[in-house]
């Protein structure tokens, strides 16, 4: 019987090593995609064991951190962000209940101290439990309050700020703004708010008509092309025939020939919708690209809560060989729309001698042990313009906020440079149906000669013009921001 | 014939460090704090395993130096789980743990001439079979989770299985030695397929029956599954042939398919183990925590008391449902990691060797069966819930011996400890008397032969 017994104990040795391959299965070789699967919520119950890292501002003031709540195996953090609904936009909320969103969400990974792998493994060997790192960003929460506190005066709308030189964003504010320590009991009734929609990032998410804001975009394509100069005039009649369809100025004023200067000053429709049809489709549509255009803007946020800018049919950003009214689209009409957050960045790019730096809200991440362990570098997204164009274009839009329809942007002993934007939005169900609706815009630089700031404000359902309700938020946003440097 | 007990004794230190080990890395988790409770319970243990210890210097100076440490390890190993899981359910655990060594004392004190056990084989089978259909019986039966495997009587509650293993393996040796020649001599060949007597067949069948009957009636396809492999380890080592294994296993598949089909519970956990994700929080949720909780586990684990059972905050949620029962080796492997898993496996595997290597040295027939399918049991019960766990085969309700929490468990494991103990006593002192030129019997751990 012995021999049978050797065999018996090899078949129990066989059974007992697929023990060990099933195991081995689970454990290691199938564990990534096991801890992503879906049903599996143990790791964001582990995620809320670990002291999440602080989201701090740039003046060191805390965004959101984590509060430690029960003990032992039951321990766990909770978040809590001190400033209440302020930085509900950008920062986003994190509850293991409720998921993570916007900034929360796309530097999970260094929040939670998931960055390097070797790390943990470096950790189970010496027992190190893991912690999250902290991030430091540039939002400035006094610009950040100014922004908010105009904007809810002014009603929905919002406010992105880019210092033009690195592309920090300074302040990223949507009205209505939410509660992130509310979330947990506010969630459902926010989510069903159609018209508030606090959730919604209306500075990345938020895409409405440019207006005039864009002619900025078409005067850029006419000078880098060549295909105007500063000195160039054009006839500019009280109003045109586009597509068999009027193009008129406002009150259908007759300028006559005038230069770049005068056009921008005055926000001359007849004269971009020509300077338009005389760029083309391809050299307007690639200066547009070039700004970012038809792309998801750059920024630390996740895909899905950004949104893309361009001449849109249906949910499809059209490109240079589809067919467009290119007279409208030049004057910000036609299905083009715009971002905030992509404006602002056509303003930095002006402001920044051309160059387009990518916009990015952290600044540098800092370990436990209050070491930084990376710093955000700036980078080029893209060169849309000369260092000539870009002089030249300011100086155009420094006319505007001097003596033309941004006059209320103005601030004392501070040279401005900006465009204002009033696109026309009748029966939008957002704003209630009503007929005298705008989309009022700012966008613009200062100092315009040295710029420190890069802004865009904006606001929807008003009665009111671009020049008269965005350009003041833009004057406060920006001596906010101008007074703490 | 005491270097054999000096060895135990050795070994039994590496066992009282673990225990130590152990809780101290619990205790430090929980109170943050080393206290010296940790070494109080690590001594009381290794003071617990001494008088066993000194007890089979006594009795049984000859048995195998290696299982009672190995099973030592094992206890210590599930203590400190449940102790981590539950503090009121690992004193409970260590108390069953004394009782058990108490059955096992007097295991090996009334049975020293364990072929009385041959004489009341027919008794000891029926009373196997009345523990295995108790859980059915009105008034003293308990369902969990569908099957049935627990009976109550007042505020005792047991697992009658786990006592049944050794009644049914105590019959089949017994009767495999007096009928392994009829078996092996009248099988025909029949187109090509060796086939025992048809005379002969007839227990087999019963066998078989008895198995797929228990299967319907407490509706456990893991207890089933254990005792049909259990009967054929013992008929192949017995009868050497290995068509009637190859027969066994047909009948087996063909019986469980059909009852798969047919009893609605065993059918469910069959789907549950085919497509957990299916129904993810509902019946397919115990399988694929417990795979989530090893897949936390990588290779090194999380470390002792770090994983998560219950939802944070939540402390009566179940995150990894009956941790300290079925899934406990989910927990191991969440804590522990692969190679954590991989000692307890080990450990099983020596135990096994171990075992076996009892049955090599045996001289009757009897003895040499009886630790076969003793061992045989004990292993193939590890696999069927470690299986389980893991995936391998549908998750049953089967404990792990010696580590998962349960008094029945771990008293009946001891009762087999005792009687392979004594098996191997018997064979090692004749070993030792009638070779005495050759040096036999304290080969390398895990040596076959």
């Amino acid at each position: 019987m012995n021999r049978q017994i050797i065999k018996l104990f090899a078949f129990i040795v066989a059974l007992f090593a697929v023990l060990v391959g099933f195991t081995s299965w689970w454990s290691v070789f199938d564990a990534k995609a096991l801890k992503e699967e879906n049903v599996n919520k143990r790791p964001l119950f582990e995620q809320q064991q670990i002291p999440r890292g602080r989201i701090l501002a740039a003046d060191g003031s805390v965004i959101a951190k984590s509060i430690p709540k029960g003990k032992g195996t039951g321990k766990r953090y909770v978040r809590h962000y001190p400033f209440g609904a302020l930085f509900g936009h950008p920062i986003g909320y994190s509850f293991m209940e409720y998921g993570q969103t916007e900034f929360e969400k796309y530097h999970n990974a260094e929040l939670t101290g998931e960055e390097s792998e070797f790390g943990t493994i470096l950790d189970q060997l010496t027992g190190q439990k893991q912690e999250g790192e902290q991030i430091v960003t540039s939002l400035d929460p006094h610009a950040q309050e100014v922004a908010m506190g105009d904007l809810e005066a002014a009603g929905y709308g919002a406010v992105v700020a880019i210092e033009p030189s690195t592309g920090a964003v300074k302040v990223l504010a949507s009205n209505p703004s939410f509660n992130p320590n509310r979330i947990p009991e506010k969630l459902t009734k926010w989510n069903t708010e159609n018209v508030r929609t606090p959730l919604f990032n209306r500075a990345t998410q938020g895409q409405f008509p440019p207006g005039s804001t864009f002619k900025v975009v078409t005067a850029a394509a006419g000078l880098e092309s060549g295909v105007i100069t500063p000195e160039t005039t054009i006839n500019a009649p009280g109003s045109i025939i586009d597509e068999g369809h009027e193009l008129a100025n406002d009150y259908n004023q007759d300028w006559g020939a005038i230069s770049l200067d005068t056009a921008l000053t005055n926000s001359v429709n007849t004269w971009f919708g020509q300077l338009g049809q005389k760029v083309g489709q391809d050299k307007l549509f690639a200066m547009m690209e070039k700004f970012g255009f038809n792309a998801l803007p750059p920024i630390d946020l996740p895909e899905d809560e950004i949104e893309p800018s361009g001449v849109f049919e249906g949910n499809e950003p059209l490109t240079r060989h589809d067919p467009v009214d290119l007279a409208r689209v030049a004057i910000g009409q036609e299905r083009l729309l715009e971002t905030p957050l992509q404006n602002a960045m056509v303003a930095a790019a002006v402001a920044n001698g051309g160059k387009l730096m990518k916009p990015q809200i952290w600044k540098r991440v800092v370990n436990v042990d209050g070491s930084v362990t990376k710093t955000m570098k700036p980078s080029v997204y893209s060169e849309p313009l000369s260092p000539k164009t870009a002089a030249e274009l300011g100086t155009a839009m420094e006319g505007v906020v001097r003596e033309g329809t941004g006059t209320k942007a103005a601030i004392p002993g501070v040279p401005v440079a900006g465009k204002t934007g009033t696109a026309e939005t009748p029966y939008n169900k957002e704003c209630g149906g009503g007929e005298n609706e705008n989309q009022a815009w700012f966008i613009g630089f200062a100092p315009a000669d040295h710029p420190k700031i890069a802004i865009a404000a904006t606001v929807s359902c008003t009665e009111a013009f671009g020049g008269d309700i965005a350009a003041p938020i833009f004057r406060d946003v920006a001596e906010a921001i101008l007074a703490g440097e | 014939m005491t270097r054999a007990r000096n060895r135990e004794l050795l070994a039994l230190i590496p066992v009282a460090l673990l225990l130590t080990a152990g809780f101290a890395a619990v205790f430090s988790q929980e109170n943050a704090k080393l206290g010296n409770l940790s070494v109080t319970y690590g001594a009381y243990f290794l003071a617990v395993c001494l008088a066993t210890h000194i007890y089979l210097r006594i009795r049984l100076p000859h048995a195998d130096p290696y299982l009672f440490p190995l099973m030592a390890v094992l206890t210590a190993f599930g203590l400190v789980m449940i102790y981590r899981i539950d503090e009121s359910l690992a004193r409970d655990q260590a108390n069953w743990f004394v009782f058990g060594l108490v059955l096992f004392a007097l295991t090996i004190q009334f049975l020293r001439d364990y072929e009385v056990l041959e004489r009341y084989r027919y008794v000891i089978a029926t009373a196997g079979i009345l523990l295995l259909l108790a859980p059915r019986l009105p008034g003293i039966g308990e369902q969990v989770n569908g099957a049935y495997l627990g009976v109550k009587v007042g505020p005792i509650s047991f697992q009658p299985a786990e006592f049944a293993k050794l009644a049914i393996v105590v019959f089949l040796a017994s009767y495999l030695r007096e009928n392994r020649e009829v078996l092996i001599v009248g099988a025909r060949r029949v187109l090509g397929v060796t086939l025992p007597p048809l005379k002969h067949f007839g227990p087999m069948l019963v066998v078989w029956g008895a198995s797929m009957l228990l299967l319907v009636f407490i509706r456990d396809l893991g207890t089933s599954l254990m005792f049909f492999a259990a009967f054929l380890a013992l008929l192949y080592v017995a009868t050497g042939r290995f068509s009637f294994v190859v027969i066994g296993t047909l009948l087996f598949l063909v019986g469980s398919w059909f009852i798969v089909s047919t009893v609605p519970h065993v059918h469910d956990r069959v789907e549950v183990w085919l497509h957990p994700y299916s129904d993810p929080t509902e019946s397919g949720y115990q399988i694929l925590q417990s795979i989530f909780a090893q897949a936390d586990g990588g290779l090194f684990g999380k470390g002792f008391g770090q994983g998560l059972i219950s939802i944070p905050g939540h402390p009566n949620s179940a995150l990894l449902p009956a941790a300290q029962t079925d899934t406990i080796y989910a927990l191991i492997v969440n804590e522990l990691g692969l190679f954590g898993a991989c000692g307890l496996i080990a450990t099983y595997l020596l135990i096994t060797a171990r075992g076996f290597k009892v049955a090599l040295l045996a001289n009757d027939g009897f003895s040499k069966l009886l630790a076969t399918g003793l061992t045989a049991v004990f292993a193939i019960q590890a696999f069927v819930i470690i299986g389980g766990v893991t995936r391998v085969i549908p998750l049953t309700g089967v404990t792990l011996p010696f580590v998962s929490y349960g008094g029945s468990s771990i008293v009946a494991n001891f009762v087999l400890l005792a009687l392979l103990l004594l098996v191997s006593n018997r064979a090692r002192r004749e070993a030792e008397e009638g070779a005495p030129l050759e040096e036999r019997g304290d080969e390398p751990l895990g040596a076959l032969s």
